[in-house]
């Protein structure tokens, strides 16, 4: 086959090129380094920039996924058989301390909870097979911090983020030099954004986890979000009955803790002409994210991603 | 995300699609100083081109003190930030015209950050100034004006802010953009245009201002939009730096990297540098199949016609017009480091796909960012720019800057901190040059008033009795106190050394046609020396 690609490339075939560069970058000049997967619509472009990368070679790197539990049934299941289907390695990673310890976001609020679960269980699995760099699928239109971060984002010997001290970084020339210990956070989707992401999806036809596409779940109403009740775990308040409702989600977490929004779109087409419309950003079915004003650079300070 | 768009069937889907597709990307940059209304212009862009969600809209208008929207809060994100109601570090913002998606690099206005505003420049196709209408052209404005044009931006756009309080006065307008083309015609951008708007009233910013009859009409989207684009990736010789060599299996070995300028055909003969192997394109992979041809900033794989020895760090290039391999050079530095540059240090230079020891040699001169004005120099310290002869190890395999900016640039990295601190622009092959701007930049006053003896050569011509009469003279000269040397022969160092202060006594056994005229021609440029000819010695 031969194709000629067009000297005046396409914002989304620049943004492709510029991943993939990152990526290639990364696993040059790391010894160790590590993809995160979340299993979200975010994460299955990741890697499928990375399948481009390398093809046609396998992926240099393993996959790794958090797991908190607390994910959606169909999240697992979209895991083990895209992963499995792909041939590729996957680790998963508990922390199995504070599980032991009965940490859930019901008892323990989603702070304390991200923390443990999230922040705690990642630097865990880093320093357990010593990583020296992972990649995550963040995007710096997800909020307004994220938006100050650098594509090779410094972590020091406790993961942590200081946004004072960051890296210039100029051109595309990305300074991977760290000691023992150390490790670099790596993000190639920086400059998409969540209409670039599904975008792509659909040009490339990628497969995404059914849960972003609407049907009836059932659901009960906190504070404005629908939050669907996955499995027997789910707490439900004096009162509150679990109704069916036509949902999907934007993004997906922990179950307990990331809203729904009423929808019809079915596929990807319709969520983009979905989002059109609709004018509110993914992060606010994030409980997460309105802890508190600026919350997500404190937990990114921390060692969240 | 486009306004209010209605999408009523299937049609309509395809077309939004594909307009969508076939968006170009564009890298902008805003800068200003302080107070400028900078934080409030990106704000509005975002806001108006419907960057901006109803929930984050909802927080700010919660966050906002008054009745009217406080755009500037739409971006500053850090808590120190917010705190401080500055912007600290440069952040990214995203928003779509019709055309374009634009990339928004939104930096700080301190001088203390200029290492900032070089991180935003660095990518940017083009550059938005933001001048206060009531405090007029500022030295931060020429100087933002200027590390714009050092990083290579061809686009610029001053935007007069603030009209609204100045009632739109067309004087006020025509007095600043007159001001400020006096001073860009000595910058080297393609094109300069002014906008006189109101970022807080959102006058000529996405619409044209009913306020300000006098203007042509054009807005600041209308031009981002009608910018050409890619310009200089197009037509430039091709450059490909191997980043990663796959070797899935014996059969199969590719190199992978962005091309970093120009197009590649199958079939087209190339380069590998450094070892000047010459061969052919058999193939161009991607995971989507094989392709013709490719042109710059794609992310492809090539396969050679020939077992070349490639490597991670190697540059293919096209056989005609290939790239230099210099090993000393000048550049540009702007420096990041919280320490100074050191010149007996050996740093790290990133130079694409590869890392080189290197040191700076020499600072040949720092510039004066208030007075932009070149000025001697030791060292550089933070936020300084300045011109270096720089070493390195290994020769880099490259192009001029101006020429490229992907294989003209570098940055420097401190082996012992890690850190990233410098950015470089190659400027070229370090020569003689160097050495003489290098000795014109302390006066020849300065180094009077040091030794306290003005510097001289003292020319013994000709005979052979000079070989034992400049001895005796050097010896005279000490015992009075002068600092002296000899040189045997060399017009060039003689005069060097009568520059740095020292009375240099230059002799040659035979006479050599054209030396004299060195002399001569050199004295008029240094004033703090003079020619003692042999004649005045021998009268004392």
């Amino acid at each position: 086959m031969s194709e000629t690609l067009s000297a005046r490339l396409s914002h989304l075939a620049v943004l492709e090129a510029e991943s993939i560069h990152i990526i290639r970058e990364t696993a040059a000049e790391f010894a160790n380094p590590v993809m995160l997967y979340s299993i979200g619509k975010d994460s299955q472009v990741l890697l499928h920039l990375a399948r481009k990368a390398f093809h046609p070679a396998p992926l240099p790197f393993p996959l790794l996924h958090v797991d908190t539990t607390w994910k959606f049934r169909e999240m697992y299941q979209f895991r083990d058989s895209f992963t499995a289907k792909l041939g590729l390695k996957l680790l998963v990673h508990q922390n199995k301390k504070a599980l032991a310890e009965g940490m859930n976001p019901f008892d323990h609020g989603s702070q304390k909870y991200t923390h443990a679960m999230k922040t705690q269980s990642l630097l865990e699995a880093l320093a357990l097979h010593g990583f020296d760099a992972a990649f995550g699928g963040a995007r710096r239109d997800e909020e307004k911090s994220r938006a100050k971060e650098r594509v090779y984002s410094f972590r020091d010997r406790h993961g942590q983020w200081e946004p004072r001290k960051q890296r210039p970084e100029l051109w595309n020339l990305y300074n991977g030099r760290i000691d023992a210990g150390e490790s670099m956070r790596v993000f190639p989707l920086s400059n998409w954004t969540e209409l670039d992401v599904w975008h792509y999806i659909l040009k490339e036809r990628i497969p995404v986890v059914p849960l972003y596409f609407a049907a009836e779940r059932p659901v009960v109403d906190r504070k404005g979000q629908w939050i669907m009740v996955d499995d027997e775990r789910m707490r439900l308040r004096p009162g509150e009955k679990a109704t069916m409702k036509r949902v999907r989600f934007r993004t997906l977490g922990c179950y307990p803790l990331s809203g729904a929004i009423e929808s019809s779109a079915t596929n990807v087409e319709e969520i983009i002409t979905e989002m059109m419309e609709a004018r509110v950003s993914e992060r606010q079915g994030r409980l997460i994210d309105h802890d508190e004003e600026g919350s997500m650079e404190l937990k990114k300070r921390e060692g969240y991603f | 995300m486009t306004a209010a768009l209605q999408l009523n069937d299937k049609g309509d889907l395809q077309r939004f699609l594909a307009e969508h597709y076939e968006k170009e990307l564009l890298r902008l940059v805003v800068v200003g100083s302080v107070d400028d209304g900078k934080s409030t212009l990106i704000g509005r862009l975002l806001y108006e081109c419907n960057g901006l969600f109803e929930d984050q809209v909802a927080a700010v208008k919660r966050a906002s003190a008054g009745e009217e929207i406080d755009f500037s809060l739409f971006t500053d994100g850090l808590r120190a930030e917010r705190e401080q109601g500055i912007t600290i570090d440069v952040a990214y913002r995203y928003f779509s015209t019709r055309r374009r998606k634009v990339i928004v690099a939104d930096t700080p206005g301190h001088i203390q950050y200029t290492r900032n505003m070089a991180t935003g420049a660095s990518t940017a196709d083009a550059a938005v100034i933001l001048v206060d209408a009531r405090l007029g052209i500022l030295p931060q404005t020429r100087r933002h004006a200027y590390i714009a044009s050092l990083l290579g931006i061809p686009y610029l756009a001053v935007s007069i802010n603030k009209m609204d309080l100045m009632d739109f006065d067309p004087a006020v307008y025509a007095r600043l953009t007159k001001e400020f083309d006096a001073f860009a015609s000595t910058l080297g951008f393609e094109q300069v245009r002014y906008f006189p708007i109101s970022a807080r009233g959102g006058d000529n910013i996405t619409q044209p201002s009913g306020r300000t009859p006098w203007h042509d009409g054009e807005t600041l989207l209308g031009w981002l939009e009608s910018l050409p684009h890619q310009r200089r990736l197009d037509g430039a010789p091709f450059r490909f730096p191997v980043q990663y060599v796959l070797r899935p299996n014996l059969d199969y070995r590719g190199f992978a990297g962005q091309i970093a300028s120009g197009t590649v055909r199958v079939g087209d003969e190339v380069v590998v540098f450094p070892s000047k192997r010459r061969t052919h394109i058999a193939a161009i992979d991607t995971f989507d199949g094989s392709l013709g041809e490719a042109s710059a900033p794609s992310s492809v794989t090539l396969r050679l016609a020939d077992e070349v020895d490639v490597s991670r760090g190697d540059l293919i290039a096209h056989a005609e017009k290939p790239p230099v391999a210099l090993q000393y050079l000048e550049a540009m530095l702007v420096w990041f480091g919280e320490e100074r540059l050191d010149t007996s240090r050996r740093y790290l230079v990133k130079h694409t796909s590869k890392y080189v020891p290197a040191h700076v040699e020499q600072v040949l001169w720092r510039k004066d960012l208030e007075a932009l004005s070149e000025v001697p120099a030791e060292s550089l310290s933070l936020n300084d720019i300045g011109k270096v002869r720089l070493v390195c190890k290994r020769p880099l395999i490259c192009d001029p800057y101006t020429e490229n900016r992907k294989t003209g640039a570098f940055i420097v990295v401190d082996p012992l901190t890690n850190d990233t601190v410098a950015a470089g622009m190659i400027l070229g092959a370090a020569g003689e040059a160097g050495d003489q701007e290098a000795r014109s930049l302390i006066s020849a006053e300065e180094r009077r008033a040091r030794l306290g003896q003005s510097g001289a050569v003292i020319l013994l011509t000709g005979t052979p009795e000079v070989q034992t009469l400049a001895p005796r003279l050097e010896r005279a000269l000490f015992d009075q106190g002068r600092h002296v040397v000899t040189v045997r022969g060399d017009a060039e160092n003689a005069l060097a050394l009568a520059e740095a202060g020292l009375l240099a006594i230059l002799y040659t056994p035979f006479r050599r046609r054209g030396w004299g005229c060195g002399i001569n021609s050199a004295a008029p440029v240094s004033p703090g020396w003079s020619w003692i000819p042999p004649t005045s010695w021998s009268a004392r």
